[in-house]
């Protein structure tokens, strides 16, 4: 076993100055019916690198990879180009295989890159504060909707319909298990929601996203100055981070707190994880935000350090009274995200969203000259939806067939909504090219025919 | 021949201390307009952004790629790895992580999956999840698994709300879960999460669950009880199987810790203990990176009274091979806990690792951890106190009564270890112990490596006991930085960069 | 110094007319150590006897402060938000937390004097 270094002659001398004739007598607290005497007979013995990957690899064969065909999905994960440097980086040792920087004296990487970290986050969502990342932008949504209770101690969140549906569904759970309320219209693509009819003295905040699920970007200037009016907290949800580069933050609309996917950035498609949530908020709600935070402070020698700091609010002090009960963070996701945003700086990220808005302006403008093809979304980023003469789920097998991934069926996300059946959502990023979108047009058109 | 004596430490006209070198913060580094990232021109298109367009530059450091490249090389080099020496950290498991799980994370055709595309697109990678949950189901006998939640505190929530759904469909959900004071935080802050209240129940003078005091507490009010075992104090709970029965006895439900299944992992099966849910930290029985602090994955398996509240979304086989079941459609799944379907990168590192390690291996892994951790248990029982008497499981738990009169305290100990090339072990946890060190060596430590090991903890014991206190409490000294102000860091708390003044003043 | 009031939970009291000042005992922030943030309550709040009042914490540890007495807030030291130091400083004085009107002064009478404060100390050590 190429990962295990003890010997037979290791373990002999190990067991004889323990006092112990095998290592089974270790095992002598286990109740003797449930000890198993010898390796569990129907799985396979340990193999080589070689069988592995083969296996491994056999798998991967089975996909059609987006990267090896022209491929338009997005709906909260986006293909974006990674530069090599981020790959490399975040595999270098003394950040792939460190712990959690609990002692700072030896982790001061990693604290410093989660401090650049916070920054970024901050700078990109036009807010105040923000922590060291969650799980992903369900998660960092759902923890938002318990920070507005606790803060407003209200139960009641009112939820937009363009809010992305695994969104809604993770904070409908912990709803229902918690003891709070969710009021929420239907998902309409053209908008035309009133958030603020459903808001009353009960509503801890209201939860929307931008650009929303179907891609429509919308100005939450005015919800914002109603929710505070009313009492209530604004959270806006980004699943397209690359969009803040082109898009004026939740920040300046005047959001309390802004939660996102930060997958587009340094992290792989990977089929749905591990990505990295995004939270940020205002300075006074700070003692109320979930999550790892590292800050700045001096050592001994006066010289700038970083810390992990604020931790009393988390489960290993708090334990039942803290706001969360998180305990890990997406560390490495993180720091895929920081170097990718390190490399693009000011300017890149910048012509990298001007990319992404251009290549799906063009997109829109090609398919909707289809026939059977309308846009139902004036305005996005790098995303829209558009209206098929046919149920969107079987068009996008169609596609698939000749190898194209054309989009994601709206009735993936809501199942047996007769209105929402024809719905596509369509993302164009840097990656796709001028041959992807004349492949797209043209067997959309014989699909469609 | 004589060497020069060496001048006063941080001497250098640099700061820097030849491997380590100083680093600024990125934002320090910013030159306006470059980047380390090369795209093409934007083409003419129509815009489209509603009039939202940002107004102000986001405020992000403009730098070129080699000086991005020294910047990530020098902050690594200031982070302690288990890539460079023994990582004894108690309740994390920090072992080896091969590369090639790494490896194969990455190929095409696994990295570059859509979580949407259709699932005929698919076929490989729901046949890999499925393969992996073949492996756990097995390895626990236990009849289902819950792979999506995202880390072992998200397993946690993601059993306890599996728990009440089941208690609710029955119109009972109770009131109070059992969980012992030396449960690791996530245990209590889980329960409390999901609208129970937390009853704690003491440990016995064994350092496990008190049997007696645990049959007292409970009743028709308890949803359940959250055990870690092998708890956390490095012991397996010799009486869990009657726990099991007692709280079944009351109705209710047995949901295990199972961030120490490393210690058991081929050799006990959950399932026959009597345990209805238990997560397993991907990250530590099956060694996926911790990354610095994640991501981690947290599958849950459960028993076949609970499967059928199981969340969404799962695989199924449906008759044109694997199906995706994401919608509920009046089932009894409880909901959904993260967007998509769970750490698929966790996924196929550790079936990798599984694959590798195999039946065999996987048994010979947790032998040696318990091997490794009970010669480390031997090698230092003279030296210093072990909380328990007797052998231990997969980490060896200490107490500070060796550094009595010593006026070192446990913190100071641990700080000491740095300077020796040591990570700290685990320190004042878990809390039942008084200033408790815990040693986790893992099974991919070598002899040698943990006879060094033990001779230099015996040696720091040594000099904490003949006095040189004003040492410790000033360790550690050879590291990029010595001890931190964290009372500053919490007292004024600085999150995030700012400008310096003069250059707002002149924006 | 006689007319402090103590509880079990090492808080102070001092009363005067029907106003009483609530702080926690020098002990008290012996045990937490440097203190870093003082969470108090709003103004007009009405707590109750033995239900948590207010947070205090400490790099390593959060513990509640709980109402010695029921009563309303009638005055908070909003100077600990910007000076938690205070607390370590001066416990007994500008440290204090909160100013409450009492509600039952029958309440009073049940909790401890300094002597009796200073054996429970004793017992804990």
């Amino acid at each position: 076993m190429r990962y295990l270094p003890l010997t037979e002659a290791d373990r002999r001398v190990m067991l004889a100055k323990i006092g112990v004739p095998s290592i089974d007598s270790l095992y002598a607290d286990v109740p003797s019916k449930a000890l198993l005497k010898a390796p569990i007979a129907d799985l396979p013995d340990h193999q080589g690198e070689i069988e592995v990957e083969r296996q491994m690899q056999a798998f991967a064969n089975q996909n059609l990879g987006t990267a090896s065909c022209p491929s338009f999905l997005g709906a909260g994960a986006y293909r974006h180009h990674v530069p090599a440097t981020v790959d490399y980086l975040i595999q270098r040792g003394e950040f792939l295989t460190s712990y959690t920087p609990y002692q700072p004296e030896v982790t001061q990487g990693t604290l410093q890159y989660l401090f650049e970290f916070q920054t970024q986050v901050a700078l990109l969502t036009g807010m105040d504060v923000a922590n060291a990342s969650m799980y992903d932008g369900a998660t960092s949504t759902c923890e938002a909707v318990q920070m507005a209770n606790r803060i407003t101690r209200r139960k009641k969140a009112v939820v937009s319909g363009g809010l992305h549906p695994h969104y809604h569904e993770v904070i409908a759970t912990l709803a229902k298990f918690t003891g709070f309320e969710i009021v929420s219209p239907q998902p309409a693509p053209q908008g035309g929601e009133d958030l603020m009819a459903m808001v009353d003295k009960d509503t801890s905040c209201i939860v929307v996203q931008y650009p929303d699920v179907f891609g429509q970007v919308r100005d939450y200037t005015k919800l914002a100055e109603a929710a505070h009016a009313a009492g209530a907290l604004l959270i806006v949800a980004v699943t397209e981070i690359v969009s803040l580069g082109l898009l004026t933050p939740p920040g300046d609309m005047g959001a309390d707190i802004v939660t996102a996917e930060g997958q587009s950035l340094g992290n792989p498609l990977g089929f749905g994880g591990p990505y990295v949530g995004l939270f940020a908020t205002r300075d006074k709600y700070l003692r109320q935000m979930p999550g790892r935070l590292a800050g700045q402070t001096v050592d001994a020698e006066g010289r700038r350090g970083w810390v992990l700091t604020l931790s009393t609010r988390e489960q290993h002090i708090r334990r039942e009274k803290a706001t969360s009960n998180i305990c890990t963070n997406s560390g490495l996701c993180a720091l895929a995200f920081t170097i990718h945003l390190s490399l693009l700086g000011e300017a890149g990220l910048r012509q990298l969203a001007e990319l992404n808005h251009a290549a799906a302006s063009r997109l829109a403008d090609r398919l909707s000259a289809i026939d059977g093809v309308d846009l139902q979304t004036p305005q996005f980023f790098n995303e829209f939806t558009l209206k098929l003469s046919k149920p969107a789920a079987k068009v996008v097998e169609e596609l698939a067939q000749r190898r194209i991934l054309g989009g994601v069926p709206v009735s993936r996300l809501w199942p047996g909504r007769p209105e929402l059946e024809n719905l596509l959502l369509v993302a164009a990023t840097e990656t796709v090219t001028d041959d992807d979108m004349a492949a797209l047009e043209t067997a959309l058109k014989e699909v469609l025919r | 021949m004589t060497t020069p004596s060496m001048p006063q430490a941080g001497a250098t006209l640099s700061g820097n201390k030849a491997l380590q070198i100083e680093e600024p913060l990125i934002f320090e580094q910013d030159a306006a307009g470059r980047t380390a990232v090369d795209l093409p021109a934007v083409p003419q298109h129509q815009e489209r952004l509603g009039g939202l367009k940002r107004k102000q530059a986001v405020g992000l450091p403009g730098l070129s790629e080699p000086q991005v490249v020294r910047h990530y090389t020098k902050l690594s080099q200031k982070n302690f790895a288990i890539d460079m020496n023994v990582y004894p950290l108690g309740s994390c498991t920090m072992k080896h992580n091969p590369r090639l799980n790494e490896k194969v994370a990455r190929l095409p055709g696994i990295a570059d999956l859509h979580p949407l595309q259709p699932v005929s697109t698919v076929q490989g990678a729901l046949a890999l999840i499925d393969r992996l949950a073949h492996w756990l189901k097995t390895l626990t006998n236990m009849p289902a698994v819950a792979m999506s939640p995202a880390a072992g505190a998200h397993g946690e929530l993601c059993g306890i709300m599996t728990i009440r759904a089941a208690l609710l469909a029955k119109g009972d959900a109770r009131k109070r879960i059992l969980v012992p004071e030396s449960a690791h935080g996530t245990n209590p802050a889980t329960a409390a999460a999901c609208g129970y209240e937390v009853d704690p129940v003491p440990a016995d003078d064994r350092g496990r669950v008190d049997l007696a005091a645990f049959k007292a507490k409970l009743g028709p009010d308890v949803a359940g009880t959250m055990i870690t075992n092998p708890n956390t104090c490095g012991l397996f709970e010799n009486d869990i199987i009657d726990i099991a029965d007692a709280i079944h006895g009351v109705g209710g439900y047995f949901y295990c810790d199972g961030a120490n299944f490393n210690a058991i992992v081929g050799r006990v099966r959950p399932g026959d203990l009597g345990v209805d849910a238990m997560h397993i930290n991907l990250h530590k029985t099956f060694s996926t990176p911790h990354g610095g602090g994640g991501p981690g994955a947290g599958p849950v398996v459960l028993s076949a009274a609970l499967a059928p509240y199981a969340p969404l979304p799962y695989v199924t086989h449906g008759p044109n091979g694997f199906d995706l079941k994401e919608q509920d459609d009046g089932g009894t799944a409880f909901g959904r806990l993260k967007g998509f379907h769970g750490q698929m990168g966790m996924f196929t590192r550790a079936l990798s690792y599984i694959l590798s390690h195999g039946s065999d291996g996987l048994r010979q892994a947790s032998g040696d951890a318990v091997l490794n951790a009970n010669y480390i248990l031997a090698g230092l029982k003279e030296t210093l106190t072990p909380a328990f008497s007797g052998t231990c499981m997969h980490e060896a738990l200490f107490n500070d009564d060796f550094l009595q009169g010593t006026d070192v305290t446990t913190l100071d100990f641990a700080k000491a270890m740095i300077d020796e090339g040591y990570h700290p072990m685990t320190m004042y946890f878990p809390l039942v112990v008084h200033g408790a060190l815990l040693m986790e060596p893992t099974e991919t430590e070598s002899k040698d490596g943990l006879d060094r090991y033990v001779e230099v903890v015996k040696g720091l014991a040594e000099r904490a006991k003949a006095g040189d206190t004003a040492y410790f409490e000033g360790a550690p000294y050879h590291t990029p930085r010595r001890r931190l102000d964290e009372t500053l860091a919490a007292r004024q708390p600085i999150l995030k960069w700012k400008p310096p003044v003069e250059k707002q003043a002149a924006e | 110094m006689s007319d402090l009031r103590y509880t079990k939970d090492h808080e102070w009291l001092r009363a005067e007319g029907d106003i009483v000042t609530v702080g926690i005992t020098p002990y008290a922030q012996e045990q937490l150590g440097d203190v870093v943030y003082v969470e108090l309550p709003e103004v007009g709040r009405k707590v109750e006897q033995g239900k948590e009042m207010a947070v205090v914490e400490s790099v390593k540890a959060a513990s509640e402060v709980y109402a010695p007495v029921s009563g309303e807030v009638v005055e908070v030291n909003s100077a600990l938000t910007d000076a938690p130091a205070t607390v370590n400083e001066d416990a007994l004085g500008k440290g204090w937390f909160v100013k409450l009107k009492l509600a039952d002064p029958g309440q009073l009478t049940g909790l401890m004097d300094e002597a009796a404060y200073k054996a429970l100390c004793d017992s804990e050590h």
